[in-house]
């Protein structure tokens, strides 16, 4: 049997953490009383017009640098048609001639039959960045036969990023997926938290014989976690791969993920092949965005976005933080990878090196092997951790000089675990944990169970 | 070149037009012969110009939240509401097929 190739691509949509919309002036929220957000332009009352978002460009220049893309100084808005409830307008505002970022690339890291100890560092090629506005939401009541719209947030604005075909299989395509979740979230222009709709990818998925031509592909939605989108992936491969080699075919199709199946299924509501009739956005004239070269001398500070004055600002991005770490504390790479996959993991370990004579090398056991498994057995964040870096550090200067052993430490921090206020040395006390380092003492109690034994 | 029953199909499928009689399609077939009449302008090696607003400054609005809080208003709009919600039909209706529909189209 000839080997299968399988091809993955994405598409991610990721909400840009702004106050107001992409196109007006409404309010940017999760979970607000229905159509409270909403103004006469969202729901596309006639007579209204589209005014862009500053902060919005600002976000998309910012993820494009980040991703290593050339920013287009000169881009464009699209109409893209088609009718959808939650749609008012009949069309949403995107830019699908000319995007604002395009040919970036994008590093992440995969461990090895998850052994953290390999890992592999892979590229995939981000085709382009587009700004475009979100679509309201649709409730669907069966029962009633009806589909009840909110459209808070429709309008809202959306990076959509495209990665190309670069990606294998399902741990790939999720692996990719957090690192563009952590640049996202590093530089403030997404929270990208998926559970709240804020990222959303959608999966392109085929595969075929080495040497021959890429197969047909299939999109598949409705991916709500990073576990999901790797079983989503991995299960379509499959599929397809069955379904060719029983002699079937691939349609050209949308699917949506099943989480409680587990598998892929045609999505309903699909009438054959969209044409979309993209068309220039007539009321909105060219994003034009400027560098230190081709600042314009007398307009207005606020009516400009200088490229560079943007990359000048760039915060560390997760991959230089890692190098960092190593660099700095002495720890491993793998170490470095743990620390910046947890919220405010890497901020607490540096805050307990800080306060503690314990080596880095050392701390870190504590943070990932003791702190860590409390957390996630817990479902606590590090913020929400009931034993602060300052206790733990207090802790670790009891072991590093050797008032207790490394086993009453972990005694103590199942105690200090418990938040009840206590310090490590007043645990210590109570559970009289103290190292005996007088010689003389511990030759008395020595002598003591030899005494002992021999009266036996 | 005659506009064919199946764009016009397409045509009636995506944009909800009715093309209603042979008048309509008459009507739509002149527009597109006069507009023809722009194929007989050399456009080699020009930039085509989409939009009369291309040389103006695309205004950047600051991040504030300005609007919104107008439910009431919006759902007057609304022929039926649920608690705050516009109600809309289960799904889209697609048109029915050409073979299915009453449409002079059939005929042609």
């Amino acid at each position: 049997l000839a080997p299968w190739i399988p091809v993955v691509g994405l598409e991610i949509h990721a909400q840009i953490s702004s106050n107001s919309k992409l196109f007006s002036g409404s309010q940017v929220q999760f979970a607000a009383p229905p159509n409270s957000l909403v103004s006469f332009f969202d729901a596309s009352l006639p007579g209204t017009l589209p005014v862009l978002n500053r902060r919005c460009v600002e976000a998309a220049v910012m993820t494009g640098l980040a991703l290593n893309c050339s920013i287009n100084k000169k881009s464009l808005f699209d109409r893209k048609h088609y009718f959808y409830a939650d749609l008012p307008a009949g069309y949403q505002i995107t830019q699908q001639r000319v995007p604002i970022a395009v040919n970036g690339s994008l590093s992440y890291i995969l461990c090895i039959d998850n052994k953290m100890s390999q890992m592999v560092t892979k590229t995939v090629r981000i085709k382009q960045i587009q700004l475009e506005q979100d679509s309201g939401k649709s409730l669907h009541d069966d029962t009633r036969s009806q589909t009840l719209v909110d459209l808070n947030r429709a309008g809202v604005g959306l990076m959509e990023v495209v990665m190309e075909p670069d990606m294998c299989c399902g741990e790939e395509a999720a692996a990719a997926v957090r690192e563009l979740q952590l640049i996202l979230q590093t530089l403030g222009s997404s929270q990208a938290v998926m559970a709240e709709g804020q990222l959303r990818v959608d999966a392109n998925v085929s595969v075929h014989h080495p040497g021959e031509p890429y197969g047909v592909r299939t999109e598949v939605k409705n991916i709500n976690s990073l576990r999901f989108l790797a079983k989503a992936v991995d299960y379509e491969i499959q599929r397809q791969i069955e379904e060719l080699e029983n002699g079937g075919t691939v349609l050209n199709e949308t699917r949506a993920f099943d989480s409680k199946l587990g598998c892929t299924v045609p999505m309903r509501d699909k009438e054959g092949k969209q044409d979309y009739r993209f068309m220039p956005e007539p009321n909105l004239p060219p994003l034009i965005l400027y560098d230190a070269k081709s600042l314009p001398a007398n307009m207005n500070h606020q009516q400009v976005i200088n490229i560079d004055w943007i990359h000048e600002r760039l915060p560390d991005l997760p991959s230089v933080k890692r190098e960092k770490l190593v660099e700095q504390y002495g720890i491993l790479p793998e170490h470095s990878f743990a620390l910046l996959n947890e919220d405010g993991l890497a901020e607490f370990f540096e805050s307990v090196v800080k306060q503690t004579r314990m080596k880095p090398k050392k701390v870190i056991g504590w943070i990932l092997n003791n702190l860590l498994s409390y957390l996630k057995q817990h479902s606590l964040t590090v913020k929400e951790s009931p034993v602060s870096s300052f206790l733990l550090a207090d802790l670790l200067n009891l072991l590093e000089k050797k008032e207790i052993s490394s086993t009453a430490a972990r005694q103590v921090l199942a105690e200090l675990w418990k938040g009840e206020g206590k310090t490590p040395l007043e645990i210590v006390k109570e559970q009289k944990l103290e190292l005996l380092q007088d010689q003389k003492e511990l030759e008395e109690i020595c002598q003591a169970v030899i005494d002992g034994q021999e009266n036996e | 070149q005659k506009v064919s029953v199946e764009v016009l199909d397409h045509l009636e499928h995506l944009a909800l037009v009715d093309f209603r009689d042979s008048e309509g399609v008459e009507r739509l077939q002149k527009a597109i012969d006069f507009a023809d009449q722009l194929h007989e302008v050399n456009t080699d090696g020009v930039e085509p110009m989409d939009s009369v607003l291309e040389d103006r400054c695309l205004y950047l609005r600051e991040d504030d939240v300005t609007e919104g809080n107008c439910t009431k208003e919006l759902l007057e709009n609304a022929r039926e509401k649920v608690e705050e919600y516009f109600v809309a039909p289960p799904g889209n209706i697609p048109l029915p097929k050409l073979e299915e529909r009453e449409t002079f189209l059939q005929g042609s």
